[in-house]
């Protein structure tokens, strides 16, 4: 990695106020500018603590102990207000209809630049490059609520947007949506890590749907950092995922199957064929 | 499972909520005693509208559901109750009581059954779901999948003959839907039958006999998963994506004409046979 990295954190460990047990216990984490980044493992994790802390939501508006050195965007998150965190680090989550508070698509994308104080001669062009990007352009005048799951997902994802951040995280940003909606949001974080060059770092249970979409896994099991590295050759360390509780792409499980020393294996059903090919 | 005895018979079932469009627009359907029957379909396809007629939580607006031989729009919903165990995508929707033991005691309590057979109930089916330990807690200190594992314990104290699970592991992580998947052949063994509204289809694939796929409020195809989950024409014109394994069965060159694999293993096995 020749940049340094836009994510750095440092044996950065959580307790939540009231609990005992620590959330995140010594994580070592850096994320170059750019990376998309998957972080998996079962729930409870610490998968949603993890990104709470990268905006600075823990501690500050979480109460938590939290200790060793955290990083985001050169600023530390801790203790930078959440509001300007908000203009590096844009946070999606599972539930976007819980976080909806306007009556239009173009209000609710409006609502975020308001509460940064962005002047309101600007808004229209940013709201329109923000629809754009997700693919709702069109939508305008409609109702959040009346928009499919996938629909809802990806407003979310532009009032986020709008707010140009160099950081989008997702936690479980697919929980409910079908296949179809989860396609959709992930195709429009694809081409926002790829072409606009966003750091992703994404939480996910459904490792099939991440695989195809990240460039490294980091599996948090307890806590801590139990696994990491390039997705292909993550997701190829099957007996380690199994014994975490963790299930590979059916397509890996098969390679596996065929050739199991291979250390770096198909994740997707496509690179799964050409990988077959290759080998007969 | 006793001779193909019908437990849901459905006919030509039509819903519109309340001022909306037609949820479910003409739906027939008859499902045998210990059967596993999955019901797919991309969101608002009508799968969830249809599995809460099976309990009487939705009426339909014409057609007629039948029960175990009771029609849903004759009886209330708690005496279908004694039926039929429902089991909602969202465990906090069904969990009450200070204590797992007390909750997993409601529902029997509910129909009348007598204390000592309750203690039963929930000795027998907090061995099944492996939840002897956390009966004195509260159900919401239990982290999330123990919680699922509570709502469906909950209901099954009620030894329903039909179970409806929706969504049983949606936003379940790989190893409490491998314990879910466990429940649901365990529960069929004991001769419960089981409709299962989900989009994975890699339970399906492992646990259901048959699958219906529901699209625009109406059955688009009615069959084995393995035949369902190889329609790749189907797959693509109701929005729905069958297993990774199934996929690349199909991809591999030759296998188009014949019904995909369901499961790793026998894909591995496929492959093998042929290099």
């Amino acid at each position: 990695m020749a940049d340094a990295p836009i994510v750095s954190l440092a044996d950065l460990t959580v307790i939540y106020a009231g609990s005992e047990r620590p959330a995140l216990s010594g994580i070592d984490l850096d994320i170059a500018p750019g990376e998309c980044v998957g972080v998996i493992g079962l729930n409870g994790a610490g998968k949603t603590t993890l990104g709470l802390c990268l905006n600075g939501v823990i501690p500050q508006l979480l109460p938590a102990t939290v200790t060793g050195r955290a990083l985001v965007c050169g600023r530390d998150p801790t203790t930078t207000p959440v509001r300007e965190m908000a203009r590096s680090v844009g946070i999606v989550f599972d539930n976007p209809e819980y976080q909806f508070s306007q009556a239009t698509v173009a209000e609710e994308v409006a609502f975020g630049l308001e509460n940064l104080g962005v002047v309101r001669e600007s808004m229209p062009a940013r709201i329109a490059v923000a629809l754009e990007a997700v693919g709702l352009t069109g939508l305008e005048e409609r109702s959040p609520f009346a928009l499919s799951g996938g629909q809802q997902q990806r407003l979310a994802i532009a009032s986020v947007l709008v707010m140009e951040p160099a950081i989008l995280v997702m936690d479980e940003p697919t929980s409910n949506l079908d296949p179809v909606g989860t396609a959709e949001v992930f195709d429009i974080v694809r081409r926002l890590n790829r072409d606009e060059g966003m750091t992703v770092v994404v939480a996910e249970h459904d490792v099939e749907a991440v695989a195809a979409l990240v460039d490294r896994i980091v599996v948090l099991a307890e806590g801590r950092i139990a696994l990491q590295g390039r997705t292909r050759q993550a997701l190829a360390r099957i007996e380690e995922l199994d014994a975490l509780g963790l299930r590979p792409p059916g397509v890996t499980e098969v390679a596996h199957a065929l050739a199991p020393a291979d250390p770096e294996l198909p994740v997707t059903v496509d690179e799964a064929l050409r990988w077959l090919e290759a080998r007969v | 499972m006793s001779g193909g005895e019908t437990v849901v018979a459905i006919d030509d079932l039509r819903f519109a909520y309340p001022g909306g469009v037609a949820a479910l627009a003409g739906v027939s359907l008859r499902i045998a005693r210990g059967t596993i029957f999955g019901i797919v379909g991309q969101n608002g396809s009508g799968k969830t509208t249809l599995a809460k007629h099976l309990n009487g939580l939705l009426r339909p607006t014409s057609g007629r559901v039948v029960v175990t031989g009771l029609d849903t729009t004759e009886h209330a919903v708690r005496e279908l109750a004694r039926h039929v165990g429902y089991v909602f995508q969202n465990p906090g929707h069904q969990l009450f009581a200070r204590t797992v033991a007390e909750e997993l005691a409601i529902g029997p309590r509910n129909l009348g059954v007598e204390a000592d057979e309750i203690d039963d109930r929930i000795a027998s089916v907090t061995a099944t779901l492996q939840l002897t330990d956390v009966l004195p807690m509260h159900p919401y200190r239990l982290p999330l999948p123990m919680r699922k594992l509570v709502s469906i314990a909950s209901v099954l104290t009620m030894r329903p003959s039909l179970l409806v699970l929706d969504e049983p592991t949606t936003g379940q992580d790989h190893r409490t839907s491998r314990r879910i998947t466990e429940v649901i052949d365990s529960v069929r063994a004991g001769g419960t039958t089981i409709v299962c509204v989900t989009h994975d289809m890699s339970l399906l694939a492992a646990v259901s006999d048959r699958v219906v796929v529901l699209h625009e409020g109406r059955i688009a195809a009615d069959g084995t998963p393995r035949g369902i989950l190889s329609d790749r024409a189907l797959m693509a014109a109701t929005r729905i994506r069958p297993p990774q394994v199934t996929e690349l069965s199909l991809a591999i060159r030759g296998r188009a004409d014949r019904p995909g694999a369901l499961s790793v293993g026998e894909l591995v096995d496929e492959i093998r046979s042929v290099t």
